[in-house]
Formats: C-alpha cells, structure tokens, sequence
C-alpha cells in the first residue's frame, strides 16, 4: 500500500503548486484563462468562442481524468481482488465513438457561427465615418458591408514595421507612412494587407485579433476596429532571424481629428525630408565637392 | 489466417547441420561495432537516442534559464535561436523517432516469436545511418549551428539569411535519418508480415507491434516527401535554383506545404509507438485483458490515415482560402475521434482491474493524464479563428509538449521501467522510479501547464528575450522552477539505470508475470532469441502458458510463477 499513499502525497502536493500559482496571480486572473481581447470586436469574438471550447473542454477534461482518478483508487490491488476478465464491449465502444463525434459537431457549429463575425470587418462607427474610404473586395480580401474602410499596408522586414496610409489619390509612391507604431482612428474599420520583404513574419497585436502571417510573394488580410482610445502593443510572431524578439508593433488609437492631424504632420514631415533631399542633391549636382 | 493452419514447427525434426568451421564469438567493441543481432542494435539505439535526449535536455534548460527572467542578457540571441534549433531536431529526428525504433528493434522479433529482423544487416546499417546523422548535424557546433528553427521554413533558410553551414548540416541530418528510418521502416514492415510464429495472426498481433506497423508506413509515406522538400532547399542553397524564392518566381508556402505534409504524420511517428507500449504496459498492470483490441489496433491506422491529411492546421495563419482552413479543421476534429477512443478503450482496460502501483503503470498514467490534456488543448487549436490567436505563442509550445513530452516521452520511460529487465536482466529501483516520477510529473506540469497563460497573454514562441510587462516574469520563472524539477527527475532515471544494469536484482525471464512472447524467452534473451517457437493461441500467449504449466503440472493457481525455461530446454 505504501505507494499508493506516496501517490496521494504526490497529488496533494500538484494541487498545492497548481493552488499556489494561481493565489500569486490575482491580477491576471482576469485572461489568466483566456487570450487577450478588449481591443477590437475580432478579438471579443475569438475570447467568446474560446471560452465556449474551453468549457467543453474542461467538461471533457473533468471526466476523463476524474473517471481515471476513481478507476485508479477503486480498483487498486487488494488482498482477494480478483481482476474481471473482460475484453470489450461493443456497445459502448459505438456510444463513446459517438459520444465523441456529437462534441465535435457541436464544436464545428459554434465555430462556423462565430467564424463571419470574426473573419469579415465590420462597419465603421459613425465618429470616423469621414475618414473611411470605399475599398474593393477582392480574392480573400474582404471589405465591410458597407465598402468603406481606412485600408493600410502593413510591410515586414528584418526586424520592423512599415505602415502605408491611404492618401485617396492612385499614386501610392507618396503615401504617408510610418515604422513601427501605427496610428488609427477609434471606431474606424482598419483593413491590413500584409506583406514582408525579406523573410515571413506574422503580424500580431492580441488585444485586435488574430495574428497573420506576412509572408514574401503573397499578401495576407485582416481587421480591426480599436474601441476605445489606447497603445495596443504586439510584436512579430513568426521567427525572423536573431532579432525577431525585438521586432515589436503597436497600435495607437487616437479620435479621429487628432488622426487628422497626425497623418497631416506625417505628410508634411515626409515633403520637407523630401525637399531637403531634394535640395542637396541640387546643389550635389551643381558642385560635386559641396558638403551637402 | 494461413498461419493458424500450418503445421507446428515444434513437431518438426531439428535439422542436421554440419559445420565446416567455427568463427569465434567477437567480443567487445567489435562486436558491438559489427553487430548484426536486433538486440544489440536494438540496445545500440536505446543508448544512443539517450544520450540525444540528454544533449537536447539540457539545450531546453538553457533556454529555460535565459527566460527565467525579462531581458536576460545570460545568451545572445543567436545561441538562443541555435539551442531551440538544436532542441527541436534533437527532440524529434535524433530521439522520439529513433528511441522507437529502438524499442521495436529489440522487441518485435521477441513478440512475435522470430529470432531476428527480415534484413539483420540492413538494420545493423539503419542504426549506423542514425548515429552518422546525428554526428554531421553536431559537428555544426563547431561551425555555425544552424538558426532558423526545427522548421527551418524559407526564406529564412536560404543562403541569403542563413549563410555557414548550418542548415547544410540540418539537410543532411533529414536525409540521413531519414534513409535510416526508411530503411528500418521496410525492414520492421517485412519482419510483422513474414515472421510471426504459427497462429499470431493479425488478430493476435501484440498492441505495441500493430503501432510499430503503422509507424514503419507512415514512415514510409512522409519521409521521401521531407527527402524530397529539402533537397529543393539544398539546391536553391547553393546550385542556383529558385524552389522556394519569392524574387525569382517560387514560393515560401511550398515549402511549407511540404515540410508539414511530412511533420505532420511525424508527430503520430513518435507517438503512435508511444500508444502501443501503453496499450502493453496496462493490461500487465491491471492483471486484466485490454479492453477492445481490435478498436484499439483500427483507431491506429485510421489515426494515420488521417494523420496524412491534417498537415496545414500548421498553417491556419498563412493567406489561405477559407475552404482549405475549414477542411484542416475538420480533418484534425476527426482524428481525435480515434485518439479518445483510445484513451477510453485504455481507462475501460484499468476498470475492475487489480492495478498494481509499479514504476511501469505509473508512468502509463501519467502519461495518460497528460495526454488527455494535450488532447483537449489540440481541438482547441484545431479551431482556426482561434488558432489566430494561439498559433506561434507559448500556448502552442505547451500543447505540444504536453503530446510529446508528456505524452510520448511519458509512455518511453513507462517502456524502459517495463522492458528493462528483458534487456538486462536485472530489475530497476521501483523506489527512484517512483521519485524519478513524482518529479518528472511535477516538474512537467509545473513547466508546461503555466505556458498555456504564458502564450494567451502575448509571448510568442522562439524569443530570447521579454519585457517585464504583466506577470509575465513570474509565469516565466515558474516554468523555469519546473523544467529543472523535470530535468532532476529524468537525471534519477539515469542514475536508476546505471545502479541496476550491474546491481539490481535477477529478473528472471517473467518478473511481471506479462501477456507476451518477450517474456517466454530469458532475460536477458540469447542470440537466436527462442530454442522453440510456441504456438500462439490468443493475444496473451504467456497467459496462455502459464495457465498450461498449471493444468500439466497441478500446482497451484493459474496465475503460477511459469517456468519457461525449462519448456525452452525441453
């Protein structure tokens, strides 16, 4: 018997560890079980369906391993226990293989209703409809219900960000742009096109959604919508080389006229850069000595 | 069933041979170096993908101490991404993969009754192909290691961001493990279909040989695929071609496709085996017959049919069209119909069973308890909009181990405490065994389960470093408490194993009192393994046996110590 009573010490003290991890946690108690949402409606939906599978699993869980806990005590060995010879029985193998298949069923409903409200950007709210443009669906790009919303390019390299807002005209050589952190407007349904230039990446803010791969020759497409005003900050998912640990992004949500001013101040910033280029290339040109 | 109605080789007459010259017996190193017998390749194997598990375990606790805490600067991040390089591909091609192949060496001759392999030395040339690709790939240390994951995905491999040699050296490792699992593969597949003893038909094939089976055709299935997928990376390394070049024209997902249309079956690879020492190791323990045979041995080779078809749920991020997300989802949901049923077919075999508490079953149970877990945390990545999430993160680093190293790592040591005395013929410590277990348990949960949280709050896979936001650095440190907990527990398994091969106790040839032929022969078995093939009449031919020493003999119960040798000898 003296093992099985070490077995018991060895539960208690599972259970004590597992009791102690999460009395140290109480503040992230909160998505201590759950992934991080609260930024974008894609995010609350993704949490929502994940809490749905989750307690499914946790039933399955609870009855797989409180079924293996009871057989393991009750049928312990015992002096004059005799082991019942038995070598199946159809029934219930037909009713667990069943059983089984109907949790999954289930699992694939809920999932392919939740899937649209995930997958398909949303209209944008009424504060930052001046700001939202219409965008053509195309292949897997999906686009609002109502055809409008702040299209972005997103671009990944070695080891950062680059972001490339609409200006409204086809000429998208003298976008707005910006590394690293990306400003939007709250209430505006931000369509990404992902792509990369060098190696994959995978663009991830988890509090706005799901990550997505950013992959060189193909271009990839997501949404959000931030919420409320706030720094949504993520980082480059999949590996990228030696600094992938520190190829961070983030999302700044700003209302929509400081947006306004922001891309402003980015095309202003980007023309005087540009003309002061333009300047000491001129007088390169004039006098190749000059220090420029 | 041709097999049921051949005649007893026992009733026939022992054929005369007449020597025309005696080669002595090699000893030593030469033999061990020129060995041909499945045993000794076999035990060859055991040691060696061992002593790989060591190397890899300690890469993992190295990794584990550079994120004990935020913005370690203890290993620079090109270390960093060499160590789970080399982890990842230690883990898998030099270690699970192999270490079953070890144990179906040794033990599938010994089960079903052959007194060795189809191709001895075709399997003395499988291990020797192992050990070398394992040397070629470690000899990149003294180079430069490759970095770009076990993965290895394009561009990141090509020569323009991974120049030396390292992923050279992880090239040839693929190719050369894998000729060596290929070769093993079609030498395990003759064995089973040619040599079983009279009356072992399929029905009567023992659980772990049916997994060994499937194992050697799933190899056979996956392996020229990767053979074929990173000789293209070879040539577009350094002859020139454009396989997987955006720039020129190929594709990054090709290689993708590629590489988990051959990763994806690996992973049932390591842990089908994994299955089969369970479904050996429980029956013995519980003193009962396991519970459904026949859905056990079907639920293997349905698990690796639809192994073969769930390969891009790896891939639920990359721009791909709703309809093939949909179907990987739904592929992957099926098959853990065939892997529940398992698990319930493996808890209904310890149902009204006798369960005695050995280092063996314990190990079974954990693995059980365990895999369970990594089974639920599977559907739940399984469902893509969710996998957005998930995918890349910690959280994917926790489920997966929770199949490998909980689960098939689990059921490897329940068959080392299980087999041990048939290879050695000397019983281990049930004693360190069980410590060894408690805090192996301990120690892996504590590791594993802490990094599901890890993973939802933002912590993606492969980076060195994290900033101290949240309650990321205890969740980090917790993890890192555990690995080293596990890591004390698998070094008393070693130490178990170098006490008990000189000092443990005589076996004898049944110390468990088990269901199969291994058992029938001594321990540790002589080289042509059995003097006399018995007739196999049901699953457990040595319960059979017994039950026959006992009715001719009259002594006692049924379940009677047997006396196989002296049936052997007579």
């Amino acid at each position: 018997m003296a093992p099985i009573n070490r077995r018991h010490i060895f539960t208690a003290v599972l259970l004590a560890v597992v009791a102690g991890c999460l009395a140290l946690a109480p503040a992230a108690m909160a998505d201590f079980f759950t992934p991080e949402d609260g930024g974008s409606p894609n995010a609350d939906r993704i949490d929502t369906l994940y809490k749905i599978v989750f307690a499914v699993g946790v039933v399955v869980f609870i009855g797989v391993e409180g079924t293996l806990l009871y057989t393991l005590i009750k049928f312990r060995a015992r002096k004059g226990a005799v082991a019942a010879q038995i070598h199946g029985n159809t029934r219930l193998e037909i009713g667990w293989t069943v059983g089984a298949a109907l949790i999954l069923v289930v699992l694939a409903t809920v999932t392919f209703i939740a899937l649209p409200g995930i997958r398909d950007p949303e209209n944008s709210s009424a504060e930052a409809s001046a700001l939202v443009q219409p965008v053509s669906a195309h292949g897997e790009k999906r686009v609002p219900p109502d055809g409008k919303a702040l299209n972005i390019e997103v671009t990944g390299q070695q080891y950062v960000w680059r972001y490339t807002y609409p200006d409204g005209d086809d000429n998208p050589l003298n976008n707005p742009y910006s590394y690293e952190e990306m400003v939007v407007p709250v209430g505006a349904t931000v369509t990404l096109d992902i792509r990369a230039i060098d190696v994959a990446h995978a663009w991830w803010i988890p509090e706005l959604g799901g990550k997505m791969d950013a992959i060189p020759g193909y271009t990839n497409y997501t949404w959000f919508k931030a919420t409320k005003p706030g720094v949504y900050r993520g980082q480059c998912a999949e590996l990228c080389g030696r600094n992938h640990a520190n190829m961070i992004a983030q999302v700044r949500a700003v209302p929509p006229a400081e947006y306004q001013q922001y891309i402003e101040r980015l095309s202003n910033d980007i023309a005087a850069a540009n003309a002061a280029a333009a300047e000491s290339r001129r007088k390169l040109d004039a006098d190749p000595q000059a220090t420029p | 069933m041709a097999a049921d109605t051949a005649t007893t080789p026992t009733l026939a007459p022992v054929p005369q041979i007449t020597a025309h010259e005696v080669t002595r017996e090699r000893t030593g190193l030469v033999d061990w170096l020129t060995t041909t017998d499945h045993k000794k390749i076999g035990i060859l194997y055991l040691v060696t993908t061992f002593a790989f598990f060591l190397i890899g375990g300690v890469e993992a606790l190295m990794m584990r101490l550079q994120l004990g805490t935020a913005e370690n600067t203890l290993l620079d991040p090109s270390t960093f991404n060499a160590l789970f390089t080399m982890h990842g591909t230690t883990m898998i091609f030099l270690f699970v993969v192999p270490i079953m192949a070890g144990f179906g060496n040794y033990f599938v001759p010994l089960m079903i009754g052959a007194r060795d392999m189809a191709f001895p030395r075709l399997n003395a040339l499988s291990y020797w192909l192992l050990l070398s690709g394992g040397v070629v790939f470690y000899a990149s240390l003294f180079f430069s290691p490759p970095e770009a994951g076990w993965t290895m995905y394009t561009p990141l491999s090509n020569e323009t961001f991974s120049e030396g040699g390292g992923v050279d050296a992880w090239i040839f490792l693929v190719h050369l493990t894998g000729l060596s699992s290929l070769v093993g593969a079609i030498n395990f597949y003759v064995t089973i279909a040619n040599m079983r003893a009279p009356g072992m038909g399929w029905g009567r094939l023992p659980l772990f040989v049916w997994t060994i089976l499937v194992y050697a055709i799933l190899l056979i299935l996956a392996l020229p695929v990767i053979a074929g997928a990173v000789t293209l990376l070879l040539t577009d390394r350094h002859f020139g071609t454009h396989f997987y070049d955006p720039t020129e024209g190929g594709s990054p997902l090709l290689w993708q496709h590629l590489f988990w249309f051959f990763g994806h079956p690996e992973v049932y690879i390591m842990v089908l085996p994994g299955f089969g020492i369970i479904s050996e190791v429980l029956p013995v323990f519980a003193r009962k017959p396991i519970f459904g045979y026949k859905a056990i041995a079907a639920s293997s080779v349905v698990i690796a049919f639809l192994g073969l078809l769930v390969w891009a749920h790896h891939m639920f991020t990359t721009p791909s069209p709703t309809v093939v997300l949909v179907f990987f989802m739904m592929s992957s949901f099926l098959i853990g119909i065939p892997t529940g049923i398992k698990i319930f077919n493996w808890i209904a075999t310890l149902w009204r069973g006798t369960i005695e508490f050995k280092t063996p079953l314990i190990f079974a149970i954990g693995f059980l308890s365990q895999f369970t877990i990594g089974g639920i945390t599977g559907i739940i990545v399984a469902i893509f909009p969710v996998d957005w999430q998930l995918h890349d993160t910690y959280f994917v680093v926790a489920h997966f181990h929770y199949t490998l190293m909980g689960g098939a790592v689990f059921a490897i040591f329940a068959g080392l405490y299980y087999w041990f005395p048939k290879i050695t013929g000397r019983m281990m410590s049930e004693t360190l065994g069980k410590w060894s277990f408690a805090l192996m348990y301990i120690g892996f949960n504590l590791t594993f389960l802490i990094q599901h949280t890890i993973g939802m709050d933002g912590m993606p896979r492969r980076v060195y470093e994290y900033p101290d936001v949240g309650n990321l650095v205890l969740y980090n440190r917790i993890s890192t408490v555990g690995a080293f907990i596990l890591g004390l527990g698998i070094l008393l398994t070693v130490i178990n194993v170098l006490r008990s091969v000189k000092r443990g106790p005589v076996a004898g040839p049944d110390p468990w009192k088990a269901n199969t032929l291994e058992w029938f022969s001594t321990s540790p078995p002589p080289a042509n393994n059995f003097d006399v093939v018995p007739r196999v009449r049901s699953v457990e031919p040595m319960k059979d046996i017994r039950r026959q020493i006992a009715h001719a003999t009259g002594s006692g119960t049924p379940e009677a110590p047997p006396a196989p040798e002296s049936l052997v000898r007579g």
